[in-house]
């Protein structure tokens, strides 16, 4: 067998790149799912919840692809332990659209009232930061391209920013749809507890959005 | 003192009477070795090729056909007018020649020998697909008949260690160039702001540089063989005349390339990769020059040696390979290539689509140029081995996604492995020629 041809291995960015796809596909579904929710439409709901976790096991998937195609003994442009890191935080926003999915199927709830539209815009700011972070992912196999240039490195660091930005305004609208809850929890009774515990899964999917760009921040800067 | 069918020189060289006489006073030695150089040379167009080549064909600079064709002719041409100087090394650089000259017959045998177990074990290496440097069984196999048969002392074995530290050397050298070579192209071309003007504008300047190495590495005092001896301000303007004719015919390809993506901005990368496809083309057509003038040695080398005792020639002497070996050398390759090296250079290629186009270029156009030096300097050492040394280059310069180690592991191997089976072989071959071929 050649000596060139088991020299490369193949390339995890690619496979990296359709992780962050579905799971910013599960993250997405959570609108239609809240949507679901608001309106107290069961059927709806089921349908959200299914679809998420087709998509939550296809990033599985290629998370156990990725992994088991990453010896140790590879020596890679950008370290194994970043991408897996990475990998990790990317696997928690579609983990965290599945536990809001479940619990909104298993314990049917219906939006309150006051709740609805805070809730409902947090969920669009939050898939924004997603999609913010995807579109940070799929600048990876340029950076490789230009074998990290300056100015490459550069402009990713911008977008990185944005992500930034995004998940700080959404960390706002989070602390909105809190307050109109507590504002209200002497009605809701126990229900605040699974209303509390929604709005912070929601709140994660950007969260986790930004810890996979800042992990990138520090990988482009080695 | 060759034990059948003594001839003259003068006979030998310059043929009189039939056909046939002359073809039955080509004494047996000189046939056997012939048979054995020219299937050398054959495997090594069947396996070692696809190498050199394997990276052009992976990302689709060049077409299996195409490639063919290119690396048939490069490499012959390597092979005949740059494969002289490490041919001369293999014939009678590692032996002490003042010692074998004493019983010549033997530098016969043993010439016969390296060929012979060189051979098998690459062929039971291609069986078991080892990789098993062509270049390390020959150096291995002579150096083994030499110790054990002639006598410890009959290895010369400075030069023998110098050969080995060049071993280490080369592909350091080829992957630090590479390195180099492709933080050139980083700064210049990818992180521009216009990468396709960059690629345009210093494309062309590749080209130069890569006509101008090989030419004033093979001009400059390099071809005795054809009765041309260039001095330094001839094999100057020489080889700036061909640079320059190199960064034309660059200039013009680049216009092609870049005339029909002009309008494409929304991946410049892409495109830039395309000029490199073109870029690609010149450096692959480097690797298989350098190729044939470093490897057509380990077939020739072993069979001038013969040759030169058939002769009745001081094996001590400085006189140049006759081109007949050399051209005997280069067809093997070729035919090696034609009959079985596409099928190897396919696998090859697929294998490694991962080697983007510039990549690929910064890789070969770093090997080349330190394999080209080493057969003007007439060091045989191993193509695959500095084309790996290459890609790593490349890969320390976070230019490639992944690149397994192993690799470096498998050579370690296929150097403990090769050199003592090799030594070991040709002591038993040694001795089977001897018995043959002794009256």
């Amino acid at each position: 067998m050649s000596l060139i041809s088991s020299l490369l291995g193949r390339s995890p960015i690619r496979p990296m790149q359709q992780h962050m796809e579905a799971a910013v596909a599960c993250a997405r579904q959570v609108l239609p799912l809240v949507e679901a929710m608001a309106a107290g439409d069961a059927a709806a709901i089921a349908a959200c919840r299914s679809e998420i976790s087709r998509l939550e096991h296809r990033a599985d998937e290629i998370k156990h692809e990725i992994r088991s195609h990453l010896p140790r003994r590879f020596f890679m442009a950008v370290s194994r332990r970043d991408m897996l890191e990475i990998l990790d935080h990317q696997d928690s926003i579609a983990d965290s659209a599945q536990d809001i999915a479940e619990l909104a199927e298993i314990r049917s709830m219906t939006i309150p009232e006051p709740m609805r539209e805070p809730m409902l815009e947090l969920v669009r700011r939050v898939i924004a930061a997603c999609e913010q972070g995807e579109r940070v992912v799929n600048r990876l196999d340029e950076l490789v391209e230009t074998g990290f240039s300056e100015r490459e490195v550069a402009r990713v660091e911008e977008m990185i920013g944005a992500v930034n930005r995004e998940e700080s305004e959404t960390d706002a609208l989070a602390e909105r749809c809190l307050r109109t809850l507590f504002a209200i929890e002497d009605e809701l009774g126990v229900s605040t507890l699974f209303w509390y515990k929604i709005i912070q899964w929601i709140a994660d999917l950007a969260d986790h959005a930004e810890r996979v760009a800042n992990r990138l921040r520090v990988l482009i800067a080695t | 003192m060759i034990p059948t069918r003594r001839i003259s020189p003068a006979r030998f060289r310059a043929p009189g009477g039939t056909l046939e006489t002359w073809l039955f006073d080509i004494p047996i030695a000189v046939w056997i070795g012939g048979v054995l150089a020219f299937y050398m040379a054959w495997a090594i167009g069947a396996n070692d090729v696809a190498n050199a080549m394997g990276t052009s064909v992976g990302s689709g600079a060049l077409t299996i056909g195409r490639a063919i064709v290119v690396a048939g002719l490069l490499e012959f041409a390597g092979a005949f007018l740059a494969g002289g100087h490490v041919t001369d090394t293999v014939r009678k650089g590692i032996l002490d020649m003042e010692l074998v000259a004493v019983r010549p017959e033997f530098l016969v045998y043993g010439m016969l020998a390296a060929l012979a177990s060189a051979g098998s074990l690459l062929l039971v290496a291609t069986a078991f697909g080892l990789p098993v440097s062509t270049t390390h069984s020959i150096v291995g196999a002579i150096v083994g008949f030499g110790a054990v048969a002639l006598g410890w002392e009959a290895v010369a074995w400075r030069k023998v260690a110098g050969i080995a530290f060049s071993w280490l050397t080369s592909p350091l050298m080829g992957g630090v160039l590479a390195y180099l070579i492709f933080r050139l192209v980083r700064g210049l071309i990818l992180d521009s702001d216009r990468p396709m003007e960059s690629a345009r504008r210093y494309g062309p300047m590749f080209y130069f540089y890569v006509l101008f190495i090989i030419g004033m590495l093979t001009l400059f005092e390099g071809l005795e063989n054809l009765k041309l001896d260039f001095e330094l301000p001839e094999a100057l303007m020489l080889s700036l005349g061909l640079g320059a004719i190199g960064g034309g015919l660059g200039w013009l390809f680049i216009r092609r390339v870049s005339d029909f993506a002009e309008d494409e901005e929304e991946e410049p990368f892409r495109h830039v990769e395309r000029i490199f496809v073109v870029l690609q083309i010149l450096t692959a057509c480097s690797v298989a020059f350098a190729h044939g003038s470093n490897d057509v040695a380990n077939a020739i080398g072993p069979l001038a040696a013969v040759v030169h005792v058939a002769q009745d020639l001081d094996v001590t002497g400085k006189s140049p390979v006759a081109l007949w070996m050399l051209a005997l050398g280069g067809v093997g390759i070729v035919m090696g290539l034609g009959t079985f090296g596409y099928r190897v250079m396919e696998t090859v290629g697929r294998k490694i689509t991962e080697l983007t186009p510039s990549r690929g270029f910064s890789a070969e156009l770093g090997a080349a140029t330190t394999i080209v030096l080493a057969s003007r300097l007439g060091i045989p050492i191993s193509t695959t081995h500095v084309l790996v040394g290459a890609v790593l280059g490349v890969g320390f310069a976070r230019g490639i996604d992944v690149l397994d180690l192993r690799v470096v592991g498998r050579i370690l191997v296929s150097w403990v492995a090769t050199l003592p089976i090799a030594a070991i072989l040709s002591v038993f071959f040694f001795y089977f020629f001897k018995g043959l071929l002794e009256p």
